[in-house]
């Protein structure tokens, strides 16, 4: 008789064996996934402090490792707030350990990126990593260390304490890993550019193993607001976020659970739920059964009267930042951008902006370029599936006097507490209607805008050829007539000309 | 006749055209001069413009005008064009230089004045001769298609280097080129009594092997299918400045009927331009009802003959003479056309020893 063995396996175990999900899925996606998870860590480091990033990426070829992939040592720079260095080891050794459990706008939402990255590394190199960080304080601490991934705990391998004297701050990491970087290229560079383009405070710098530089220089040092942690909203919460709510709080009575734990819930949306749902407002929550928990969160989405979540706990880019980036990537001639007043959906806040650019370094391809970001974060993989695309495609943009073979970027960029993808893969955004209406009524904005751009620009463009008709052939009549009438001198038609420039600026 | 008068009435064509493209000039040039955009006013020659005159024989054109103005910006390109054409043309006849529409396309681009396509110059150079009312032949500006002419008349030449040269059209078998040269030469003597003007180049020198020009004291014209307006403006010439008559001979269907009847009447494309038809010359076969007279080998008219019937029955042209409307109705009747070749049958020479003493004395 076969025997079923049950073993409990941590955290770390099981990302090791399930990679795919965190998008390590083969030696090329594994090496863009790293670099992505670092780059975005950092970027969140800098802000954070609501200092402009600066960060440097070096990959560098250190061997072959099959015919298909080499391996190559990953270091990534930031001056962002540095990591408490008690936190170091949990922080890059331990997954699921980190700061992104709470509710607010966030590049990543696993809170394993960083670490899936150097756990990656050392199933493919068995080399340890390299962690260095310093809050700007006198000390610099640095790591080296592993993995024990069967226990999901960080292994120390080495620990030193330097002195801080040009009080740098940051973190650097260092570690090797697989890959195969010629297959990459096209989508890393793709990510710095387009990470450069929604972030337009950041400096990035990208040496490649082939020792190729790349930099993307800051046009601003304006930053978006830093999103506020906010507690969630009655509609987005399941049964488990409930059970740990009522495990946490200190309040013995519903009103005050409510009050406390919910966004936009006050004293008296508090007491009307609590009626409609016929729940006394003096019940200890810590005494709901589990079947009282399941009827209060079918009651929570029921319920009408909650206010729409406000988006302080989101941080989009704005208009004005949005536009940098675009005039700062793509060097347009014409660019519009938009941005959506908050909305929600499933209890989830989330704003819609969006650009629209023209000509410039756009190239004509024969259908539109389109950017999707989500959270800043440039989403690279099947464009195809996302809402974003389908609501484009769906748009009449002849209407809008554009063409599909004219040089035109789309730009569309999600914020949200929880970022409606589709996949685990976390590379498109599901078709949610909400989603999906706000993104279509924007499109219509900058198209519109888009259209004002090119009806002028065709009007200029006729305008042009107008007085380059005259100037061509006045003078010509002139001189024709001229020679026709026997005459020395050839007529003034610099009136006429200028007549018909006064014309033309007038028509302009 | 009076050799003097047709000498000056040559040279007084010349200066008058001369001083026509000149006015022109004189015209943009001072609109230009004062602050204005130029413009110029012509007849236009759009169908519904184009009237066919009962006492002029021919086609003319309307009251309705045309505006042309350098302001417009679809005009100012061919304004230019016009203009150039005239300088152009201003600058042939002034030294007495030809050149032709195939020239005119390619010269025009020496002045970064490219015209899009042959097309494009030829409506320009009529719109020139719509304009000054003349015909391009006048300007020095002949089309590449020529046409010949045989037979006892003395010319003599006005252009440069031959002026005052004599030359007697028959010093050629071939026939004489009607090109520039001979259109604007003077007629000094001649023998002939009458022209006969034949469609075909294979009859043509038939006739001239058969001694047509001398049996019938004939000045034989090849118009090589529909005539050239330069042929045209000549048969009008020798019919008018000779006074005597011109007989027409076209092979027997729709088309040849025409060619005779552009010769007499004028075309629709040349409304704007007088002195190009011959009012006076008679179609003289092959006829319809020469088919059925002379048992002559036929073929049966096909579907566009038939067509083109219909068309000229309508035709205003075809109103005059009853012989126009009978013969369309016989050839609708009978459904047959004949070539002038078809007459080979009664072996060389029938065509000119009985056909044409019968038909010359019919038409008389």
């Amino acid at each position: 008789m076969a025997q079923t063995t049950f073993e409990e396996i941590s955290a770390s175990d099981f990302f090791y064996r399930n990679r795919d999900l965190a998008g390590f899925t083969n030696p090329s996606r594994a090496i863009f996934a790293a670099i992505r998870e670092l780059v975005e860590n950092s970027l969140d480091a800098a802000e954070s402090l609501k200092i402009p990033p600066d960060i440097y990426v070096r990959l560098s070829y250190e061997g072959e490792a099959s015919k298909e992939t080499q391996i190559y040592k990953l270091r990534v720079e930031d001056n962002g707030i540095g990591v408490p260095p008690r936190h170091i080891p949990s922080a890059f050794g331990q997954v699921l350990f980190g700061s992104k459990y709470k509710l607010k706008q966030q590049r990543g939402t696993f809170g394993l990126g960083g670490k899936m990255a150097i756990l990656y590394g050392q199933i493919t190199t068995h080399q340890p990593a390299c962690v260095v960080s310093s809050a700007g304080t006198a000390k610099i601490y640095m790591y080296k260390l592993m993995i024990d991934i069967q226990r999901n705990r960080p292994l120390i391998l080495d620990r030193k304490v330097l002195i801080n004297k040009t009080q740098w701050r940051g973190t650097i990491v260092e570690f090797h890993l697989e890959g195969d970087y010629l297959r990459a290229m096209p989508k890393i560079l793709d990510y710095f550019k387009q990470t450069a383009m929604v972030n337009p405070y950041a400096n990035l710098t990208f040496v490649d193993p082939k020792g190729r530089l790349y930099k993307f220089t800051r046009v601003t040092k304006e930053m978006p607001e830093p999103p506020k942690e906010t507690s969630p909203h009655p509609y987005g919460v399941d049964v488990e976020l409930l059970q740990r709510l009522i495990q946490i709080t200190p309040y013995k009575n519903m009103q005050e659970f409510l009050k406390t734990h919910f966004h936009r819930v006050g004293e008296i949306t508090a007491r009307k739920f609590l009626e409609f749902s016929n729940i006394s407002p003096s019940k200890n929550p810590k005494k709901l059964s589990h079947e009282e928990i399941v009827r209060l969160m079918h009651m929570l989405k029921r319920f009408k009267e909650f206010l729409p979540p406000d988006a302080s706990c989101l941080s989009p880019l704005g208009e004005e930042l949005l536009k940098a980036g675009i005039l700062k990537e793509l060097k347009p001639e014409f660019v519009a951008v938009n941005q959506r007043k908050p909305s929600t959906y499933a209890g989830h806040p989330f704003i819609i902006e969006l650009g629209i650019a023209y000509g410039g370094e756009i190239p004509k391809k024969g259908s539109f370029l389109i950017y999707r970001f989500a959270n800043r974060i440039p989403l690279l993989y099947d464009e195809a599936s996302d809402v974003s695309v389908r609501v484009i495609n769906a748009m009449n943009w002849r209407r809008y006097k554009v063409m599909t073979d004219m040089p035109v970027a789309v730009l569309v960029h999600i914020c949200s507490t929880k970022v409606p993808y589709k996949t685990v893969g976390k590379e498109f955004i599901a078709d949610r209607p909400e989603v999906r209406r706000e993104i279509a009524n924007g499109l219509r904005e900058v198209a519109r805008q888009i259209q004002h751009f090119l009806t002028r620009r065709e009007h200029v463009d006729r305008e042009r050829r107008r007085l380059g008709v005259f100037s061509k052939y006045l003078p010509k009549i002139a001189q024709f007539s001229t020679r026709l009438a026997g005459k020395e001198k050839l007529p003034d038609i610099e009136k006429l000309l200028k007549s018909v420039k006064k014309f033309g600026e007038k028509e302009a | 006749m009076e050799k003097k008068k047709h000498k000056s009435s040559v040279m007084e064509k010349k200066k008058e055209v001369i001083a026509g493209l000149e006015n022109l000039g004189v015209g943009i040039y001072e609109q230009l001069d004062s602050g204005y955009f130029p413009f110029i006013t012509m007849p236009s020659r759009s169908t519904e413009n184009i009237y066919y005159d009962p006492q002029f024989r021919q086609y003319i054109l309307g009251d309705k005008n045309v505006r042309r103005s350098a302001r417009n910006i679809r005009h100012i390109k061919p304004f230019t064009q016009l203009v150039w054409t005239a300088s152009f043309s201003h600058e042939l006849t002034s030294q007495r230089k030809t050149s032709t529409l195939r020239d005119v396309y390619y010269s025009a681009q020496a002045y970064d004045m490219t015209f899009k396509d042959q097309q494009e110059s030829n409506n320009i150079i009529t719109d020139l001769e719509t304009v000054l009312g003349l015909s391009r032949e006048d300007f020095n500006i002949f089309p590449e298609e020529r046409s010949a002419v045989f037979g006892d008349l003395t010319i003599e030449y006005t252009v440069p280097g031959y002026e005052g040269k004599t030359l007697n059209l028959t010093s050629h078998p071939d026939g004489v080129l009607i090109g520039p040269a001979l259109t604007s030469a003077e007629f000094a003597k001649t023998t002939a009594d009458k022209v006969i003007a034949i469609e075909k180049g294979g009859l043509f020198t038939r006739f001239i092997e058969e001694n047509v020009h001398k049996k019938f004291n004939a000045m034989l014209v090849l118009t090589a299918g529909q005539a050239p307006r330069a042929t045209r403006h000549f048969i009008r010439r020798l019919n008018g400045e000779l006074n005597i008559p011109v007989y027409i001979f076209t092979d027997g269907d729709p088309w040849g009927m025409h060619i005779a009847m552009v010769i007499i009447s004028g075309s629709a494309n040349a409304a704007h331009l007088r002195e190009l038809n011959t009012p006076d010359a008679k179609w003289s076969g092959v006829w319809a009802t020469d088919i059925v007279d002379y048992k002559l080998p036929s073929d049966p008219l096909d579907e566009v003959d038939i067509k083109r019937l219909y068309e000229l029955q309508r035709d205003p042209r075809y109103k005059g003479d009853p012989l126009w409307q009978r013969e369309i109705k016989t050839f609708m009747k009978i459904k047959k056309k004949a070539e002038q070749e078809a007459f080979s049958r009664y072996g060389l020479t029938y065509i000119v020893d009985e056909y044409l003493p019968e038909k010359l004395e019919e038409k008389k």
